[in-house]
């Protein structure tokens, strides 16, 4: 395997993904990434100087309409699907001390 | 002709001539349903009274004269991730298991104003990350066709169900197969249309570059139809095109005389199964017989579709992903420590090994310092093969191959190497890339009596002609058994 995920590495995804992982998923991770990312430096065998990268296939550029509100107010059926709400409102955890 | 053996637009035509209701065909797809579904498990949701009310009130539009399209009254079914108001979407995820849509999905909205009675949610590849419908949180599907064997997937409960005869038609999603492979593996049609043809508004987004709704039918007639119904330019969706061709039902022209086909030379090395190959070849001549000008030729850079698509999906689904947080809708962890924590539990809870393992690379090659090395790398090599594709349809109306180097796998033996299971997508996978449309027909079995699926892809917006050798091949082919009728044949 020429991709060595460190223990590092496998901490920072974790944060950046907010996923919590077993010692045990850990090293399962770093095993998958690892072979996936060999896999993945196949691209380098191509030449992609002076391409430019393609985010969208068709050539449109920003899409503007006018902020009209044209739905309805679902404000009860929104807060309906929270895990948790008070006053009309979502309730979150504590966020700080 | 009992109503099971009808296609969707046939059926329509049925309750318009007075022949049968809308309430009489949703009433024997529920019965279907209960008799079945316990063993085949297309469903995530079935919507049994909704279903019933629907039609009735279906039934008075057509009555009225107000509701006449062609899929007027038919009973469908929708992939668990588009949004229906009031329906619980689950996204065959824990972390949606009790999420229950505001507002309807506009392909959704666009079937339901032609008449379309919802059947349900179908089963699916959590979050539509998978080949096989095993990541489902609700169980696997299966096949039809052979119950050891997996449906494909993602949109797996969709072809099984109309496989199996549990609905009329159904709209699936296909981010990189997603609908050609499961139709491939269930003997049905499917098709992936030109990015931007169906809203995506409402569809709870995988690889929102790649993804796009399409319908998984009996046949390309009703193909057709269930795509005319459900595209349109939607300004809630600011990657949707506006194009005046969607009278797709125009294109069912028996005749392919003049039609350019090219057959790739890299769809069929190393891989390729030998009953698929003589399957897909026998048709292209059968093309040729009846006028098409066919020839081989190299497409190229077929082997890196597979890195560059996982690559761009993880990236665009380890960002969509981000919204499951426990906050505003679905699961939230029971036993957390301050809002980050709570965050990360709930998340490692909810979601599914594939859905986590595509979310970590995808944060990984958008991170600082592999950005440019994984990220941009891909969209160049994307790129290359768009060119690639410009090149072929200089030369070619429609190129043709196999959907999938196999028939269905068994049950269990794809889910252990995620590699080895990218692999299968190698044929259906470039055309995400670039955007461009694909349909996937049933083009004869195999030892084992389990369906093999055609492919067909066109150019940017050219699904007519895509329908137009559909249908031709469709004549010349003849019925295709339902999984339901395989035992009588």
């Amino acid at each position: 395997m020429a991709n060595i995920i460190s223990d590092e590495t496998i901490e920072y995804v974790g944060i950046l993904a907010k996923l919590e992982l077993s010692d045990e998923q850990k090293e399962q991770a770093k095993q998958d990434m690892g072979n996936m990312l060999d896999y993945i430096d196949r691209l380098n065998e191509l030449d992609t100087t002076g391409v430019e990268p393609m985010s969208h296939v068709f050539p449109v550029q920003n899409v503007f309409r006018e902020d009209v509100v044209s739905n309805g107010d679902t404000r009860e059926q929104l807060l309906s699907n929270a895990p948790a709400q008070k006053d009309g409102m979502f309730m979150v955890p504590k966020t700080f001390e | 002709m009992s109503i099971m053996d009808m296609t969707a637009v046939e059926l329509s035509a049925a309750i318009k001539s007075g022949a049968t209701t809308a309430v009489e065909a949703a009433q024997i797809m529920l019965d279907q349903i209960e008799k079945q579904d316990a063993v085949y498990n297309c469903y995530v949701t079935v919507d049994r009274e909704g279903a019933l009310k629907q039609a009735e009130e279906v039934q008075a539009r057509i009555e009225s004269g107000e509701c006449s399209g062609p899929l007027a009254g038919v009973p469908a079914a929708i992939k668990d991730n588009m949004c229906i108001e009031g329906m619980l979407t689950t996204c065959s995820s824990k972390i949606l298991s009790n999420f229950v849509p505001a507002y309807t999905a506009e392909a959704v909205l666009n079937l339901k104003k032609a008449g379309a009675v919802i059947l349900g949610k179908a089963n699916m590849d959590e979050f539509a990350m998978g080949s096989t419908t095993e990541t489902s949180a609700y169980g696997v599907t299966r096949n039809p066709w052979d119950t050891d064997r997996v449906p494909g997937g993602s949109s797996g409960g969709c072809a099984a169900a109309v496989a199996a005869d549990e609905c009329f038609y159904a709209l699936g999603s296909d981010t990189g197969g997603s609908i050609r492979q499961p139709a491939s593996y269930c003997g049905t049609v499917g098709m992936k249309p030109t990015y931007g043809t169906v809203s995506r508004y409402g569809l709870i987004a995988y690889g929102s570059s790649l993804d796009q709704i399409g319908p998984l039918t009996k046949d390309v007639t009703d193909c057709a139809a269930g795509l005319q119904t459900i595209a349109s330019h939607d300004v809630k969706d600011s990657t949707s095109i506006e194009r005046g061709d969607t009278d797709f039902m125009s294109a069912l022209i028996d005749d392919v005389r003049g039609m350019r086909i090219g057959i790739p030379r890299d769809y069929f090395g190393e891989g390729l199964d030998e009953e698929v190959k003589e399957a897909v070849l026998r048709a292209a001549k059968e093309l040729e017989q009846r006028g098409a000008a066919v020839e081989e030729f190299d497409l190229s850079l077929t082997e890196y579709a597979i890195p560059t698509y996982y690559t761009i999906a993880a990236a665009e689904a380890s960002s969509n992903l981000e919204r499951f947080d426990g906050i505003k809708y679905g699961y939230r962890a029971g036993d957390y420590s301050g809002l980050h924590n709570m965050y990360k539990k709930t998340r490692s809870e909810g979601f599914g090994e594939e859905v986590k393992r595509r979310i970590m690379l995808g944060s990984f090659v958008l991170s600082s310092g592999y950005y440019d090395a994984y990220y941009l790398k891909a969209l160049r090599v994307k790129a290359l093969i768009k060119k690639a594709f410009d090149d072929a349809f200089s030369k070619y109306d429609v190129i043709l191959g196999p959907v999938a180097p196999t028939t269905a796998p068994r049950l269990g033996s794809s889910l252990a190497d995620p590699i080895k299971m990218y692999l299968g997508d190698i044929y259906t996978i470039a055309v995400n890339l670039a955007g461009l449309p694909a349909i996937s027909l049933p083009c004869g079995a195999d030892r084992n009596g389990l369906p093999i699926g055609l492919q067909l892809i066109g150019d940017c917006f050219q699904e007519k002609k895509l329908i137009q050798t559909a249908y031709t091949y469709e004549k010349i082919r003849g019925a295709f058994p339902s999984a339901g009728k395989k035992e009588v044949e």
